[in-house]
């Protein structure tokens, strides 16, 4: 059979209708089209997409349960290694891991191995998940500090090796990044909230508007019982660039203006009763994930004009490249090679515009990436009224600051043994973007599962 | 869920809410602040710690029904419920032995002062308060704060009570006269402005309580920012006490102001989605 050269491509929404629009913009595969798909697998021996999985799902066999119509087999099989599929299909950047080794990517497309994860975790959604068997109880207790794909993945794991677990959550809903700042238009969060409802049938216990190190801190779960403790609370902590009127209305971080929408639900307001104030011309600083997420938000929310407003150049940006496509398609502009020096306000304290600068690339710096150099006298001024700031976050110090003992990396980030999790405190674990700095829900989710093995065998020889 | 447990109308419009919370009222501090929603579709709303009882497992929180979440709250009665309550959030205040302190409240900021102001006094201070309102019937938490000072003094705007005027009449007069240790001031943003640039020739440390726009009150969204000496830092983790001699106070009410437009909107288009009859 002869080898079909590209990938079968994903229906989605028109980007016209769309980017007025909260609904999700890519529809998922047919059945039809997953089959299409799957057939181009050609399943190597050597099975070199997996080496790019960061969970090491085994990708082959799930493609071959496809290709047997055995859907729910494939959902199955995907669970082994990866309690979210339904999740990472639609989030992981399977362009740069697993995708990246696919043998047909060499000359032609690689096979959409994402999108085929999607079809299958969503066809079992669909079909209707049975409930687990809750594990006969060791007696063991685990507390488990953060509700995002870290502490959940830990939590079920450790709920299926019979421990008793609660997880502690800050805000009023689990899930972590997945509903405060992925956008609904990406990750539906009605997806998100069946996976915690299956994690809650596991016999775990979420306990919501729980901040540890304000109520209870480690410590004192350890006192009071719990025979160990994982620590999953993310890169919560937005930064700003640190320049002049960074302070003025109209400027938001990132997790503000994406926390506004997705979690509180600011784009059903008044019916929602939190706020968001949007102009008509937006820059949004950073081009991660992040970032596209606030240019494509601004734009549902009524922009006229959304600009993503980065440092470096094109082939640079950091985030997933179908989010980029999305992006474009949308309307969203490119200023590229440009950052804002100021922020420049109206007389009565509201966003008028940017001073920006142009930069050039020079040699490559530590990280291989070329250089971004100022141009000097390339100042120009942009006019916008709303600025996001999405150039990164690091980790809310809440809980290594109430922790000691623990040792912290220079950036605020725990100090965890690789493949296990293990903090320099006894009993401790953590995983996640408190441990790596802001990264991915694959790897803060398999990082949950390595910590949650690891837990196991502590608990066992305690 | 959480449950009302007993509410009280301290004056027209400003309500008084002791909520069942065990957890936090074992580890609420004076000073700290809590955040609430009132149902699912519901605004998360920061307000400061009025009281805490441990033994009932209780905070008292005190609103002034202004906008659209507070009226929804205000809707409520004992034996309600709402969604989520969440804290104790934000630094509590630095109580110690400082000699004789100063504590002014205005408005509904009396009530976040009250719990400070009886710490302090456990703590050995001399206690002079000032507390103010516009009028005698807007005037709350008389007899508390009475109860945990040495000296006690009552400013109204129209002069239906005490001295006709404002709290800072009081205050200057106070610093004129005596030597004081540190001023605690809790009241409407440009109250605690006008407080400052009252007390910062006689340079007394003055500590303000802010209360900016908030979202998640743990550092994660940043809307909170308020400009301290030339410092960004996030009230809901940093403060929300600070030295009100290095606020930018320009900056502070403009951002508290940001979602005016939208809260008359909110409003407008109805405050309790109907059917509780307060409107
Ligand atoms: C807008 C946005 C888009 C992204 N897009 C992608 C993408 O497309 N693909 C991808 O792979 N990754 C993406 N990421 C990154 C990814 O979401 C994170 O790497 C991942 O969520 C990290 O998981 P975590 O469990 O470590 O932390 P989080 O998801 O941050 O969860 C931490 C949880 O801990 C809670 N918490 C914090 N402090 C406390 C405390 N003191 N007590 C109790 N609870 C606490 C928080 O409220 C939160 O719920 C994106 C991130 C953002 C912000
Ligand atoms: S309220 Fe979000 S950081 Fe303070």
């Amino acid at each position: 059979m002869p080898i079909i050269k590209v990938k079968t491509s994903m229906p989605s929404q028109d980007p016209k209708v769309r980017k007025s629009n909260f609904n999700e913009v890519a529809t998922g595969y047919t059945k039809e089209m997953a089959l299409q798909e799957a057939e181009r697998c050609i399943q190597c021996k050597n099975e070199p997409c997996r080496q790019g999985c960061p969970v090491e799902v085994d990708i082959p066999a799930f493609i071959q349960k496809i290709k047997d119509q055995d859907f729910a087999g494939a959902a199955d099989k995907l669970k082994e290694k990866n309690n979210l599929p339904a999740v990472c299909g639609r989030v992981c950047p399977q362009e740069s891991q697993c995708e990246s080794f696919c043998t047909l990517g060499k000359k032609n497309d690689p096979v959409g191995i994402g999108r085929l994860e999607r079809f299958a975790a969503d066809y079992q959604l669909e079909a209707g998940v049975l409930d687990p068997e809750v594990t006969q109880s060791t007696g063991k207790r685990v507390a488990v500090v953060g509700g995002g794909p870290a502490g959940l993945t830990a939590a079920a794991d450790l709920a299926r090796f019979g421990h008793q677990v609660t997880v502690f959550e800050a805000l009023h809903v689990a899930g972590g990044v997945l509903m405060y700042g992925i956008p609904e238009f990406r990750l539906p969060k009605e997806i998100v909230q069946r996976e915690i409802d299956y994690i809650r049938k596991l016999g775990v216990d979420i306990q919501t508007n729980s901040v540890i190190g304000k109520l209870d801190t480690v410590d004192e779960l350890l006192e009071k019982g719990y025979d160990a403790v994982f620590i999953g609370t993310g890169a919560g902590l937005p930064y700003f660039m640190d320049i002049p009127g960074e302070n003025l209305n109209g400027v938001y971080s990132a997790n503000e203006f994406l926390t506004r929408t997705n979690l509180m639900k600011a784009y059903k307001f008044p019916e929602a009763a939190t706020p968001i104030k949007i102009g008509k011309r937006v820059a949004v600083v950073g081009a991660g994930n992040v970032a596209m997420d606030g240019a494509r938000t601004a734009l549902r929310l009524g922009a006229e004009e959304s600009y993503i407003v980065y440092r470096r150049a094109a082939e640079q940006m950091p985030a997933r490249d179908e989010e980029i496509e999305h992006a474009e398609e949308e309307g969203v502009q490119f200023k590229l090679l440009t950052s804002p020096i100021e922020i420049v306000g109206t007389e009565d304290g509201w966003v008028k515009g940017m001073t920006c600068v142009e930069y050039e690339l020079g040699e490559p710096d530590d990280s291989g990436r070329r250089r971004p150099i100022k141009i000097e006298g390339s100042e120009f001024f942009m006019e916008v009224d709303t600025v996001v700031m999405a150039i990164g976050q690091g980790p809310n110090p809440l809980v290594p600051s109430t922790t000691p003992g623990m040792e912290l990396k220079s950036k605020g980030t725990i100090v965890a043994e690789d493949g296990t999790g293990k903090t320099t405190k006894d009993g401790v674990f953590a995983g996640g973007d408190i441990v790596t700095g802001a990264a991915t829900v694959i790897l803060a989710m398999g990082a949950g599962k390595d910590a949650a093995k690891a837990i196991n065998e502590y608990l066992q020889n305690k | 869920m959480y449950q009302i447990v007993a509410t009280k109308i301290l004056a027209p419009s400003i309500k008084l809410f002791e909520i069942k919370a065990p957890k936090v009222a074992a580890k609420a501090k004076a000073g700290q602040f809590i955040i609430l929603r009132v149902d699912d579709e519901g605004e998360r709303i920061p307000l400061t710690i009025a009281d805490i009882n441990r033994n009932a497992g209780t905070l008292t929180i005190i609103f002034q029904e202004v906008g659209y979440t507070t009226k929804k709250l205000g809707c409520l009665n004992e034996g309600d419920n709402i969604v989520d309550f969440v804290g104790p959030l934000g630094q509590p205040s630095e109580i110690e032995n400082y000699g004789r302190i100063v504590c002014v409240g205005g408005g509904v900021g009396v009530a976040p002062l009250y719990p400070i102001t009886r710490a302090l006094k456990e703590a050995g201070n001399e206690v002079i308060s000032i507390i103010g309102a516009r009028s005698k019937d807007l005037l709350i938490f008389e007899e508390e704060m009475k109860a945990v000072s040495d000296t006690f003094m009552v400013a109204t705007d129209d002069g239906s009570y005490g001295h006709k005027g404002f709290v800072t009449d009081l205050l200057k007069q106070v610093l004129d006269e005596q030597e004081v240790k540190q001023i605690w001031a809790i009241g409407p943003g440009i109250m605690m402005k006008v407080i400052c640039a009252t007390t910062k020739p006689y340079e007394v440390p003055t500590i303000v309580s802010m209360n900016p726009i908030m979202v998640d009150g743990t550092g994660m969204c940043g809307a909170c920012r308020v400009s301290v000496g030339d410092e960004t830092k996030f009230a809901c983790v940093d403060g929300p006490e600070f030295d009100g001699h290095l606020i930018d106070w320009d900056l502070a009410l403009r951002r508290m102001n940001i979602f005016k437009d939208e809260e008359k909107r909110a409003e407008a288009a109805g405050s309790c989605g109907g059917g509780c009859g307060c409107q």
